[in-house]
């Protein structure tokens, strides 16, 4: 019985997994990716987008603010580019205090420029 | 390193502020003692008394440049406007000047205030433009023009007079709770609390712009900024801050403003009025 509970649960929540991976843009091709780069970059960038520079400091960006910790070795420290996703999509989801706004939750950015800045913030 | 700067944010905002209206009730003093000691801590280098200049109490490198710019102040003309204005009969005869007796020695520290018999707070500004109604002229608009001239004169006049608000009585507390509720909480698409950006983040930078202490924060309205190009008031400002963080801006003198000024000056208490200043 026990077993089985956890036989259930696993595969659950490797559905679940699989469905997240789902939701996530796979194995897009090399040009695309190079192109999300770009655009997430120029997302992350402008002012009135992004704005990431307020609060951090990005490698290739002018006068960088220093609320939030210098964005390097992303790939090295978020493996799991989701967890990097959420963390631009809405912040207060770890930290409910956070001072980085909430993205996607507020709207401030679309899904896919979210999308493209991860891809751009993971290169850094 | 992550893990620390959540918990230091947290326990922050826990110890300093958030703590008391999770409990139901708001202690003014409390707040303010927490501010002192938070800010203290946070820029020994900062003697108490030299909050009142804003930014530059504790950015030394852009001092000297500021300190040059006071020595030639672009809010001169202003105050000789004010002057005049304050001193000029109405129709009736009268000025504003019969409004604000003692107005020689200093009247700027005594605003804001909670009026027990109207149950409002009254600003500085609010009180020119019922005194102009009182005697049958128009209100003057409340973010920039003759109004922040006259304010900038009587604030003048007031230099070196030391902020002492009072919250008495349950009204008088429902309208600071207002105000600290605004001063707290997160607000517009960008999700900011004014107390983000000047308690927890004072001294840090957004882009090039370095975030000053809330404490002496409205010592030297009205304010001459080089960005507007002009004088501007308290309340403009408050309308500057919220449109930053893509919030709506509430009305110069609207009761939220006014709870808020109230808020904002008693964490004050005990500093000097020197405006009018210049800024950025
Ligand atoms: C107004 C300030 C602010 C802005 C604007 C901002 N952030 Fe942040 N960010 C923070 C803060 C503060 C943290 C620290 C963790 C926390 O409190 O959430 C953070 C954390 C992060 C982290 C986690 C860093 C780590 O070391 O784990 C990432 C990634 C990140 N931000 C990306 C972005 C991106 C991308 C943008 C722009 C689309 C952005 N941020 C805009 C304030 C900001
Ligand atoms: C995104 C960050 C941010 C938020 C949120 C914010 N401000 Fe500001 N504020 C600034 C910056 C930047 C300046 C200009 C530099 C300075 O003096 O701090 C400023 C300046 C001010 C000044 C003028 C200080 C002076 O010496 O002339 C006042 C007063 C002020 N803010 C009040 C507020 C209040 C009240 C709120 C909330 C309603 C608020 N701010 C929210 C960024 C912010």
């Amino acid at each position: 019985m026990k077993t089985f509970k956890h036989a259930i649960a696993t595969a659950v929540s490797v559905a679940a997994l699989l469905g997240s991976l789902g939701l996530a843009p796979m194995s897009v091709s090399a040009a695309d990716e190079a192109s999300s780069v770009e655009k997430g970059k120029e997302v992350a960038f402008d002012r009135k987008k992004g704005n990431c520079l307020g609060c951090h400091a990005i490698a290739g960006g002018d006068l960088p603010g220093n609320i939030g910790p210098p964005l390097i070795a992303m790939k090295a420290r978020y493996p799991d580019r989701q967890k990097l996703y959420d963390q631009i999509y809405d912040a207060t989801k770890r930290n409910p205090n956070s001072a980085m706004p909430p993205f996607g939750r507020h709207k401030a950015l679309s899904d896919q420029e979210i999308s493209d800045i991860t891809d751009f913030i993971w290169t850094l | 390193m992550k893990t620390m700067r959540i918990l230091t944010a947290a326990a922050v905002v826990g110890a300093l502020l958030s703590a008391p209206v999770m409990a139901g009730n708001v202690d003014p003093a409390a707040d303010l003692k927490a501010v002192r000691d938070y800010f203290a801590k946070k820029f020994p280098e900062t003697p108490f008394n030299d909050y009142i200049n804003g930014v530059y109490s504790i950015d030394p490198a852009s001092r000297a440049q500021w300190e040059a710019i006071e020595e030639f102040p672009p809010y001169e003309p202003n105050i000789d406007k004010g002057d005049e204005l304050f001193h000029t009969a109405f129709a009736n005869g009268k000025s504003l000047a019969d409004c604000f007796p003692g107005y020689e020695n200093g009247v700027r520290q005594n605003y804001p205030f909670f009026d027990k018999a109207t149950k409002q707070v009254i600003t500085l500004e609010l009180a020119i433009n019922q005194c102009r109604e009182a005697n049958g002229e128009k209100p003057l608009g409340y973010k920039k023009g003759a109004i922040a001239d006259i304010s900038a004169y009587l604030a003048f006049k007031s230099r070196g007079k030391k902020f002492d608000v009072k919250v008495e009585g349950a009204d008088a507390l429902a309208w600071y709770k207002r105000g600290r509720d605004h001063f707290l909480a997160k607000r517009g698409q960008l999700n900011l609390a004014c107390a983000d950006c000047h308690v927890y983040n004072a001294g840090n930078y957004v882009r090039a712009d370095l975030l000053s202490p809330a404490l002496g924060h409205v010592t030297h309205f009205p304010v001459y900024r080089s960005k507007w190009g002009e004088l501007g008031t308290l309340h403009r400002r408050y309308g500057g801050c919220n449109k930053q963080v893509r919030a709506k801006p509430f009305k110069a003198q609207s009761e939220e403003y006014r709870a808020l000024e109230f808020f904002h000056t008693y964490l004050s208490n005990g500093l000097e009025v020197n405006g009018p200043g210049a800024r950025k």
